[in-house]
């Protein structure tokens, strides 16, 4: 027996957030993957939206590159408001 | 139908909520730099001490991290019997639903027996970010290499068995699994929230129907005794054997898999029951169950561990019916499986 392919499952919990990831499942095929993803993943009204994607397509930066992929960011903190020092009394800034 | 609150429901169930927040609140620690400092200042990049430091500063593991082969294995081991259970758990409830006495409890009951569908492919989809694949799981089940909880190996004699398996086997299943949502590695402590908030509606339907037999006609009555009766010392047992002898406990305990030992967890059980019993007007089969004014405790008698290990070795009253229930449910649902996926090679021409 070979496993059918894996999906990554994305709920919108309400309107107004975003889709979230909230686990994964095994399906043949993308309508049955969103069909096995509301069985499975809103049996209590959590969702109003939900996505679902092959999780071969996922390209994921790796754990072990954490520090020089994000390393970049690290160094410019003047990109952040507390940065800068105001004069006293500056308003609405 | 008025139903007494349940005492240490709610308790357990903050319990999850704190959990959850704690969660959140982790992640946002490892914003502001806690364990991402220390594996930047680790030396040499060890990955074992960047593994312990990050468990040490109570972060979660995340699948695709480097962490220890023994942790790896372990968890394997322990999620995947633990979505066996809720597979294999299926099957002693399933027994009643059509013979359910109305239809409300009829709809509740597929409602619970489904929860335990979709736990065990929360449980299974966890176990495989640790990149161990569905078919191997499967097959470890078929095949009797992993295991799943002895208490399914008991029959469900009548409707009663119901309410006792609700109250009392999802109770005990609820005490064992709400420290599990403190569990270090990530998949399987969210995993655990989940399945924890909709396991309490499980004890409370459970509970609800027993305490509308525990008030019924005499003849209703005895059958809810009898259940009690018949659960509660394999309720105990779901425990896993006392301290003295538990295998995986301490290495568990370090790497924050586990963070109770299996007789705390017990206690905890036993001393949340004995009042939940004298509400449903029922008793618990113990004659030596008293309250412990100096330990804070009620006292009780063991569950037979000799008795576990039998069931847990494949001889208890029901382990060859369930295997082979099991089995033919997959043999027979084959088809299902090759139709699905011949349609969805269809789409793709």
């Amino acid at each position: 027996m070979t496993s059918d392919p894996l999906w990554e499952v994305f709920v919108r919990p309400r309107r107004g957030l975003s889709h979230t990831h909230v686990g994964s499942l095994h399906a043949p095929d993308e309508v049955m993957a969103l069909r096995h993803a509301r069985d499975l993943y809103t049996r209590r009204q959590e969702g109003v939206s939900i996505w679902v994607v092959p999780a071969s397509a996922i390209t994921a930066s790796s754990p072990d590159e954490k520090d020089s992929f994000f390393d970049p960011a690290a160094d410019k903190i003047y990109r952040h408001p507390t940065f800068y020092e105001l004069p006293e009394g500056v308003q609405h800034l | 139908m008025d139903t007494p609150a349940v005492h240490g429901a709610d308790g357990l169930l903050g319990e999850v909520e704190q959990a959850e927040t704690a969660l959140r609140e982790a992640a946002d620690r490892s914003l502001t730099g806690v364990a991402e400092s220390l594996v930047a200042a680790t030396p040499l990049r060890d990955a074992r001490a960047v593994f312990e430091a990050v468990i040490e500063a109570d972060q979660k593991i995340e699948p695709r991290d480097l962490m220890p082969d023994e942790y790896r294995k372990g968890l394997v081991r322990q999620i995947a019997q633990h979505a066996h259970s809720e597979i294999i758990g299926m099957q002693p409830e399933g027994n009643w639903i059509t013979r359910a006495p109305s239809l409300r409890r009829k709809a509740i009951l597929l409602a619970k027996v489904q929860d335990e569908a979709g736990h065990g492919l929360y449980l299974y989809a966890a176990a495989e970010t640790l990149g161990v694949s569905r078919e191997e799981l499967t097959d470890a089940l078929l095949s009797g290499r992993q295991k799943y909880s002895s208490i399914f190996n008991y029959p469900t004699l009548t409707w009663a068995d119901m309410g006792a398996i609700g109250w009392l086997v999802d109770g005990a299943a609820i005490v064992n699994q709400v420290p599990l949502c403190r569990c270090s590695y990530g998949p399987y402590a969210r995993a655990m929230i989940r399945i924890c908030k909709e396991e309490s509606f499980h004890q409370r339907q459970g509970y609800q129907s027993l305490y509308v037999l525990a008030q019924g006609t005499p003849q209703q009555r005895r059958m809810a005794q009898d259940a009690v009766d018949r659960w509660w010392y394999p309720s105990l047992a779901m425990f896993g054997p006392p301290d003295t002898e538990s295998t995986h406990s301490a290495q568990s305990m370090a790497w924050k898999i586990k963070r109770f030992s299996n007789d705390d967890l017990r206690q905890r059980f036993v001393d949340m029951c004995v009042p939940q019993a004298e509400i449903l007007g029922l008793t618990l089969p113990d004659p030596d169950l008293r309250w412990n004014e100096e330990r804070g405790h009620y006292d009780f008698t063991e569950p037979d561990f000799d008795e576990l290990m039998r069931v847990v070795k494949g001889d208890g009253p029901c382990n060859r019916q369930r295997m082979a229930h099991r089995r033919r449910a997959h043999e027979e649902g084959a088809w299902v499986r090759e139709a699905a996926a011949a349609h969805a090679l269809k789409g793709l021409r």
